[in-house]
């Protein structure tokens, strides 16, 4: 293939460097500067892929983000997308891209058998054909429509590239960089303003790059060089080319793609693919410009039917004739400009104008160039399947009602103009309550909520000079308001032609005997009998067509098809499209790749990694980590083959008989200080803490105001007006946040400050019968006997020079202390016990150890806290105070709360003393019932009892209290497991508490 | 993503912020005798408030104060921003 349709010179494309690329595995070449739909355009490349429902021929609609029809899937380094659009992918080397929607291929589609069973496929089609036998929907339908309705295939491996976010703000946000775009970039730069102009594509100057048009003296195409040019060197600009505002959100932030390598064969070291901006603007300019409207006929799906703008743009731009035999289709002069392009380049058009006798300086050029014209026609319907090859045309009468006789011309492509639409997609966004503008019916910006102005054709305005005048003045105002500054641009001469009204004609009538399917919706096949239809059947609210039929709701948003459909349900409705309304722009503008959304933000970078001051030594001795939270914490420390349930069991097993270590660091704690720490203690907690002496820590229980246990812990009396507190590691932010809620707005008066302090210590537990006396050698210098350091104690120690706070606290039910120091002395405390304790038989014990000592001995934890429990069913209810109020108390009346048969924890012991119960599965009476069976508790979590030797369980169960000694069962439909057992304390080991005080 | 003007710190993007509700709720004292209905609109009943609605947003990752914000619930625009003790009215 050698670029048939490629005009000999002409085009913004780099002609010396020749690209190769492969579409559906052929090989073809273009140029650099190509896209992917020019270059396959220049190589009379028309058939690109198969319609959604019908599965009819698809080939190129418009030249840019609008195309409906254009989307492959693109292969690129390795990796593929799909739904690519091939009028806005930039070729490259070595670019391949393939057909969608389509099987075997796209030139022998089976699915377009759908074309003839269409009358099955009518709007709503998804709730109506489908539906009857119920179980053909899962067994034929669903896979078949599954099928048949793919665009593209995403790719399931990881993603290799690297996206970024950015945040960014600015005096004037500038979305588009058409004439009125740079416009008022150029009049707000140089009045001082920090500017961001954004375009989407990868030249700048929008319409400026196809129109005949002159400013200062120079082709429009030169003047936006120019400034463009001048703008890149000014220290308060900055330009973005590949970039799309695609979100307007509230107080003026938007967010904006930019495609930084997606148009290079690889992303270069060091770059990322694309960059999600994050621009706060005081201001933001909306120069979106405007999209042809198409003009709805017979068989107007066809390839080589496509918008005359586009047409043009290949031209100029590209180089590339759509056709060499084109039929112009227009109500309005746009239409002209096209066929007076293709004239100059030699191709001869026909233009149907649907106006009767319009009259204007570019018609006039037209027929002065000898343009067939032919007034009041239409195009009844395109004929050809895979390419347009003729075209029924007809006179039209003035009511635009009778169709004349049909005539069949030749033609090999039909560019359509019905006039343009503003792209209003983001003012709307912004909240923007548009209004319709009877003059170009379509909707345009009305009144602003956010900081937003839209200027040029995205607001309906269609002569430069009107849009280069507003766009100077509106740029000189704002900024002037931001920088005070004063410096004004004068207006540059500017010749252009002078159009005519267009013709408010949209939809050809069917000509008698005819059926033709005329489409709306170019991207969902939503054709206007769909319409008719869904109306017929009652849908009255756009939003409800919208959804009935899918008009407008394909990865294009109906950019080509809203207005289209407006008016028919108007018409049909005997209503103004004004009273019909349009459906809501919701962000994105175009789709954003997930990639970019997400960011760097991927994998372990998901969310922060904390370690403990001792990670590195739990790396060193082999510890396999888990993830508590935002923490990385040792679950067990390996020792040759062990797995997980071996060396946790050894480490526990340790504890109880000799003595233990465990990393304790990511337990929250809070420093509280002031005269009235004491008073908010007792406010918070459960229990009193107005008596606690100096040197003594208490357990705590706190709750929600609902009564539901939020967090428990030990706090303990430093000094005087001093306290330590910990909390759970999970809920440490939380209970922060807590405690400043009630100082902060509930109870001001109290004179207390609270700071975080859990990054502050190291900690350290050491467990087990011998831990006393390994305390004893680690600091010799202090009384740690019964007497000296009684359970819940506190002294402070000198660790072999290092300051350290001892706590007598347990966790695991043993003899206990937690030990503190400084962060940056806790590897070497960890190292100084590991050393000491040998002579002790110490190991190192891990979560999971840890867990099952808490578990045996009954002590609650998340599992039990999750939320939904009160204190009562962790039997808790000993440390509630009668004599003081404090948060969440008067909860804790409400009826369910005080019901006889009141959930509460209970032990759970498999009767074979074997099988263990996995964790979740649901306490029943009979395993036999008839489902649903009665669910009376659950098992909240589960270890292997090392006291006992046997499984043993934790759950909240139905009456727990009356429950002892029952036998139920344990089912987990998820294990496919039944299990006997028998309801015991939660108390398993140790049930008064001896080893803690001994 | 809202502007909130911290009173403590200025302009800041809301993903500082994290959102604690309705601002007008009082908690009842402390010790004092309260009724089922009054104690069950404290903890639960609030208004799903179209329009201006005083609420109370915490400046987590940044001075960590309660404040006061002033906010319409369908525009979101924001009327005034309060530090933690300063009156409503």
């Amino acid at each position: 293939m050698d670029q048939n349709f490629r005009l000999s010179d002409g085009g913004l494309i780099n002609r010396d460097k020749k690209l190769s690329f492969k579409f559906n595995n052929k090989t073809y070449y273009g140029y650099e500067g190509d896209t992917l739909a020019s270059a396959l355009i220049a190589n009379g490349v028309h058939l690109i892929g198969r319609s959604f429902k019908y599965h009819r021929p698809r080939g190129f609609f418009g030249a840019g983000v609008d195309e409906p029809y254009a989307m492959v899937q693109l292969y690129r380094n390795g990796e593929t997308e799909p739904n690519i659009k091939a009028t806005e992918q930039e070729l490259f080397e070595g670019l391949e891209a393939t057909s969608v929607n389509c099987w075997p291929s796209v030139n022998f589609d089976i699915g377009a058998i759908n074309n003839f069973l269409k009358i099955f496929l009518p709007a709503g089609f998804y709730y109506k054909t489908f539906m009857w036998p119920k179980s053909f929907w899962y067994k034929v339908y669903e896979p078949f429509i599954r099928k048949a309705a793919g665009l593209g295939v995403a790719s399931i491996k990881h993603d290799k590239e690297r996206y970024e976010h950015k945040y960014e703000y600015c005096d004037l946000l500038i979305a588009g960089s058409g004439p009125s775009g740079l416009a008022s970039a150029y009049a707000a730069a140089k009045n001082g303003a920090r500017v961001i102009l954004a375009e989407d594509k990868a030249r700048f100057g929008g319409t400026l790059l196809t129109s005949e048009v002159n400013i200062g003296n120079k082709s429009g195409k030169e003047w936006a060089e120019g400034i463009i040019a001048e703008l890149k060197e000014m220290p308060n600009v900055t330009v973005k080319n590949r970039s799309q505002v695609f979100g307007y959100y509230d107080h003026n932030m938007l967010v904006m793609s930019e495609r930084i390598s997606d148009h290079l064969s690889k992303t270069k070291k060091f770059h990322p693919k694309q960059r999600l901006w994050y621009i706060r603007a005081k201001e933001v300019l909306i120069s979106s410009g405007s999209i042809e409207r198409p003009i709805v006929f017979g068989n107007n799906d066809t390839p080589g039917v496509m918008l005359s703008s586009a047409a043009k743009e290949y031209l100029k731009v590209y180089g590339v004739l759509v056709g060499r035999n084109p039929l112009i289709f227009t109500n309005n002069d746009s239409g002209y400009e096209t066929a007076i392009e293709f004239k100059k380049n030699g191709v001869d058009p026909t233009i149907l104008d649907t106006r009767k006798d319009p009259q204007s300086e570019i018609i006039n050029e037209a027929k002065n160039l000898g343009i067939n014209i032919k007034f009041s026609y239409v195009v009844v319907a395109a004929q050809g399947y895979k390419k347009v090859k003729s075209a029924d045309i007809a006179k039209i009468s003035d009511d635009k009602e009778q169709l004349g006789s049909v005539e069949n011309i030749k033609c090999d492509c039909i560019c359509v103009s019905g006039f343009w639409t503003p792209t209003i997609h983001l003012a709307s966004q912004s909240g923007n309550k548009t209004k319709f503008n009877e003059e170009i019916d379509a909707f345009v910006p009305g009144t602003s909520k956010q900081n937003e102005t839209t200027l040029g054709a995205a607001n309906g305005s269609y002569t430069l000079e009107e849009t280069l005048k507003n766009s100077f003045e509106t740029a000189y105002d704002l900024s002037k308001k931001i920088t005070n500054n004063d410096n004004k641009i004068s207006l540059p001469n500017v010749v252009e032609k002078k159009s005519t009204t267009h013709d408010k004609f949209w939809c050809v009538p069917l000509p008698k005997g005819k059926n033709y399917k005329r489409f709306l919706d170019f991207q969902n096949d939503v054709a206007v009998s769909d319409i008719e239809i869904a109306l017929k059947e009652g849908y009255r609210s756009i939003e409800h067509v919208k959804r009935y039929t899918t008009l407008g709701m394909a990865t294009d948003q109906g950019k080509t098809s809203n207005l289209n459909g407006l008016q028919l349900v108007s018409n049909i409705e005997n209503k103004v499209v004004p009273n019909v309304g349009h459906t809501t722009f919701r962000p994105p503008y175009t789709p954003v790749s997930i990639g970019a959304i997400v960011g760097r933000e991927v994998g372990k970078h998901s969310k922060p990694t904390r370690k403990s001051p001792m990670h590195k030594w739990h790396e060193q001795n082999n510890a396999i980590f888990v993830d508590a939270g935002v923490w990385l914490r040792p679950r067990y420390y390996k020792q040759g083959n062990e797995n997980l349930f071996e060396a946790s069991k050894r480490e526990a097993k340790n504890v109880r008989t000799n003595v233990g270590v465990c990393d304790v660091t990511t337990l929250g704690k809070i420093d509280i200080k002031g005269p009235d720490a004491a008073e908010l203690l007792n406010r918070v907690y459960t229990n009193a803490w107005l008596k606690l002496p100096v040197g003594k820590a208490r357990y705590g229980v706190m709750l929600r105001e609902d009564g539901i246990v939020m967090d428990d812990g030990t706090t303990t009396r430093i000094s005087e007006n001093h306290y330590h507190m910990t909390t759970t590691t999970a809920q440490a932010a939380n209970v922060l946040s807590h405690l400043e809620y009630y100082l902060q707005l509930v109870w001001p008066e109290l004179n207390v400050n609270v700071v975080s302090t859990t990054e502050q210590w190291a900690g350290a537990a050491v467990a087990g019968p011998k831990s006393r006396d390994l305390l004893q050698k680690l600091f010799p210098k202090s009384d740690v006997s019964n007497e000296g350091l009684p359970f819940m104690g506190f002294i402070e120690g000198d660790l072999f020079g290092v300051k350290a706070r001892i706590f007598r606290i347990s966790f695991s039910g043993e003899l206990a202390y937690e030990v503190n120091v400084e962060s940056d002395n806790g590897h070497f405390m960890w190292e100084k016990i590991m050393e000491v304790g040998q002579e002790f038989k110490i190991q190192p014990y891990g979560t999971e150890a840890l867990s099952t000592l808490r578990i045996e001995m009954g002590h609650v934890a998340g599992s039990e806290l999750d939320g939904r429990t009160i204190p009562y069913d962790n039997s808790l209810e000993g440390l509630l105070s009668k004599k003081k109020d404090f948060i969440g108390k008067r909860s804790l009346t409400r009826k369910a709360f005080i019901a006889e048969d009141r959930q509460k924890i209970v032990g759970v012991v498999p009767l074979d003393k074997k099988t263990s119960i996995p964790e979740g599965s649901h306490l029943v009476k009979d395993s036999n019932a008839p489902l649903p069976n009665p669910k009376l508790g659950y098992i909240s979590a589960s270890c292997w009892s090392v006291e006992h030797n046997n499984p043993f369980s934790l759950a909240i169960l139905k009456n727990g209290k009356n429950m002892i000694g029952e036998k139920l069962f344990v089912m987990s439909p998820l294990k496919n497991k039944v299990i006997p057992v028998e309801i015991v304390s939660s108390h398993y080991v140790d049930p008064k508490g001896e080893r803690v005080r001994s | 993503m809202l502007h909130i003007k911290c009173p403590h710190c200025g302009m800041r993007s809301q993903n500082e912020f994290s959102y604690g509700g309705d601002a007008t709720v009082k908690r009842p004292e402390l010790g004092k005798e309260i009724s089922d209905q009054d104690w069950d609109n404290f903890v639960y009943n609030r208004k799903s408030l179209r329009g201006k609605h005083l609420e109370l947003w915490q400046h987590l990752s940044g001075c960590r104060q309660w404040i006061k914000v002033e906010r319409d619930t369908a525009t979101h625009e924001i009327f005034r921003t309060l530090k933690a003790n300063e009156d409503n009215s």
